[in-house]
């Protein structure tokens, strides 16, 4: 199925990072910065979904805010259609928006309590587009219908509507510009279960009539190996482990991926209990002083001297296959003895 | 109060409503406005009052400085409903000259106040480089004693004024200057918190993912967020304005003792306190029912605009 590398790259993402500064003292003098995304890299192919997975605080929503520039990002460059972005000027920023939309993950907060679900589905037309009034209108309907919303709710709040419907609204008014590339920014994390398959049904069915492409960011691995073309694998900062999902999900290169997999719930109970986890032990680091060399090496099962040192480089090791990890150089150091060893469950 | 669902009104009457015509909103508001009893007891005052000082003079002749000494210090009387004063001056007539004043430097005082305190506040809130500078000027005006500013200010600015303004036109723009600018700054403060918070909300960050310009951003997202402090520093400043106004004229700085305002006319009644109660009453009573029915009005409005409050 991994037939990307002959689709065009609609998204380019090189060396991104985005480092919020930090301010103490009496004169506000900079005094650190959290590195929130640090230098990350990835491609996103036409008509694709890349999952964005991690844990929390990793840095997903921030590098999916900052490949839109609703951040400035620190330094690298984000190309979309070949057109730079991370350094485009105000008007030409404002002119390219219309290609790219963003689904919120909130979907309370992301609407104007004071607007009708006419007036959030319309912002954007009357921003970019020159319809008339009645036009727009049909635009909205045609959007609400393209979402499953009924039409009467044209003239009502969002504090009127259920998650799942506002979640439609946020959709449409994503939608309403024909985007090329939409950012999910865990979409599904604040529905119930039975709404959320509801929610990625549509986001699916919207991605087969409109050919859109995804960069959809979740901490719900399996609702990712659901809808994903391919997985990015993201750790304070970083993404440890890029691929095609079968694989990335049947055999998962980097040992932080390979514990992030093992903490995936088992529906059979049996099989849930003999399962080998792999704990991690510790918590994260501050991204605002990560350790030196491997940010995962604090906690990595399979840590090595190496590891404490430098930096591993995020590295094609099988087509289609990005790892940042020691383990895969081409001279294979031995594993360290210090290792701390898997924990059974 | 956003411009972006302003459509064509339909007809007045609330037909039962069809998918193809969502009404303009401000009739959401005006549905929502008329369950709440206050706001419509307010209102009808507000109105009355209107009709009584603009109106009244039209039906009710008698020429507020005319001086009828032989009428003088007279209870209600059917030739004198409210009265006369010491000089036989009519208290109706006046009441009415009085007002005008009273109400046209109420209203423009508190726009010019709420607009500057908007003003500062959205743009001290939105834009953080002018964050620093304009809170500390805020800051200032605060700590800044506001009589003897007032003072100093009506001495230095009165006869130019007066000179190319006329007597009475030249104080009112003082006057309706002073206090405006005197009084924007909890307006601002209050704006400014908002819209700290405001702009941290997801929905804003929704608009500039749309590539809406910060204008706009403002208008259409900020502003009808932060009404409801807007609302409540409108209705509290007409009060405020109105009771500066009187205590101005108390002091003598205000408008020329022999031109009326309700404030005015309640600092000459209290020397005849005794003699003449009523000659207190019906100011005092005039400027509390102003105020009382602008913040019901307030209320009302500040309740029919928010969407989440409309239709309990």
């Amino acid at each position: 199925m991994f037939d990307a590398k002959t689709a065009k790259k609609l998204v380019e993402v090189r060396d991104l990072k985005m480092h919020f500064p930090i301010r103490s003292g009496l004169l506000r003098r900079v005094t650190g910065a959290v590195k929130a995304v640090d230098g990350v890299s990835f491609d996103i192919f036409e008509g694709e979904t890349l999952g964005l997975v991690g844990e929390s605080g990793c840095g997903k929503s921030t590098c999916g805010r900052a490949v839109l520039r609703l951040y400035e990002p620190t330094s690298g460059s984000i190309k979309l259609d070949g057109e730079e972005i991370a350094t485009a000027p105000f008007d030409k920023l404002r002119r390219l928006r219309p290609k790219m939309q963003m689904v919120f993950q909130d979907p309370q907060a992301s609407l104007n309590p004071r607007m009708t679900v006419a007036g959030i589905i319309g912002e954007p037309l009357m921003e970019h587009t020159k319809l008339s009034e009645k036009e727009r209108l049909d635009r909205i309907y045609q959007l609400m219908d393209a979402v499953g919303l009924n039409r009467d709710f044209a003239n009502r709040y969002p504090h009127e509507f259920s998650g799942g419907q506002r979640q439609r609204i946020g959709i449409a008014r994503a939608l309403a510009l024909n985007p090329k590339f939409i950012v999910c920014d865990e979409p599904i994390a604040a529905l119930d279960v039975s709404i959320q398959a509801q929610v990625v049904n549509l986001l699916e069915e919207l991605q087969d009539e409109f050919g859109l492409t995804y960069l959809f960011i979740s901490h719900d691995l399996s609702m990712v190996r659901h809808i994903a073309d391919r997985v990015a694998v993201m750790y304070l900062g970083k993404v440890v482990e890029l691929g095609a999902r079968d694989v990335l999900y049947d055999a998962p290169l980097h040992p932080y991926t390979e514990a992030l997999l093992s903490a995936v719930p088992e529906p059979d109970p049996v099989s849930h209990d003999e399962a080998n986890r792999i704990i991690l032990q510790g918590d994260v680091p501050s991204p605002a002083n990560p350790p030196q060399g491997c940010n995962f090496c604090t906690r990595c099962p399979k840590v090595m001297a190496i590891c404490r040192q430098i930096d591993p480089e995020f590295r094609e090791v099988k087509p289609g296959r990005f790892v940042a990890c020691h383990l895969y150089n081409e001279t294979r150091p031995e594993t360290a003895g210090n290792a701390a060893q898997p924990t059974e469950a | 109060m956003t411009d972006t669902t302003d459509r064509p009104t339909p007809p007045p009457a609330m037909e039962f409503e069809t998918y193809r015509a969502p009404r303009n909103q401000w009739w959401d508001v005006w549905d929502q406005f008329k369950t709440h009893k206050g706001a419509l007891f307010g209102l009808g005052f507000f109105i009355f009052a209107l009709l009584f000082v603009y109106l009244g003079p039209l039906v009710w002749r008698i020429d507020p400085q005319f001086i009828d000494i032989r009428a003088r210090n007279s209870g209600p009387t059917w030739a004198h409903p409210m009265g006369t004063d010491q000089l036989g001056r009519d208290t109706m007539a006046r009441m009415m000259a009085g007002g005008q004043t009273s109400i046209a430097v109420g209203l423009t005082a508190m726009a010019l106040a709420l607009f500057l305190g908007s003003l500062i506040g959205v743009m001290a809130g939105y834009f953080k480089k002018l964050d620093g500078l304009l809170m500390r000027t805020t800051d200032l005006f605060l700590a800044m004693p506001l009589l003897p500013l007032l003072l100093v200010t009506i001495m230095l600015f009165r006869d130019p004024l007066r000179a190319s303004f006329g007597p009475e036109g030249g104080i009112f723009i003082l006057i309706v200057v002073m206090i405006g600018v005197t009084s924007w700054m909890q307006t601002a403060r209050v704006v400014r918190a908002e819209v700290l918070a405001l702009k941290e909300r997801e929905f804003v960050l929704a608009a500039r993912s749309i590539g809406t310009p910060s204008h706009r951003m403002i208008t259409r997202h900020l502003l009808p967020n932060v009404m409801s402090p807007i609302m409540v520093s409108a209705t509290l400043g007409i009060a405020n304005a109105i009771i500066t106004e009187s205590a101005l004229s108390f002091l003598g700085l205000g408008f020329p003792s022999d031109f009326p305002t309700w404030g005015r006319l309640l600092f000459d009644a209290t020397d005849w306190l005794t003699q003449n109660p009523e000659r207190v009453i019906w100011p005092g009573l005039a400027i509390s029912l102003t105020v009382l029915s602008v913040n019901y009005i307030g209320d009302g409005l500040r309740d029919a605009l928010d969407p989440r409050i409309r239709g309990r």
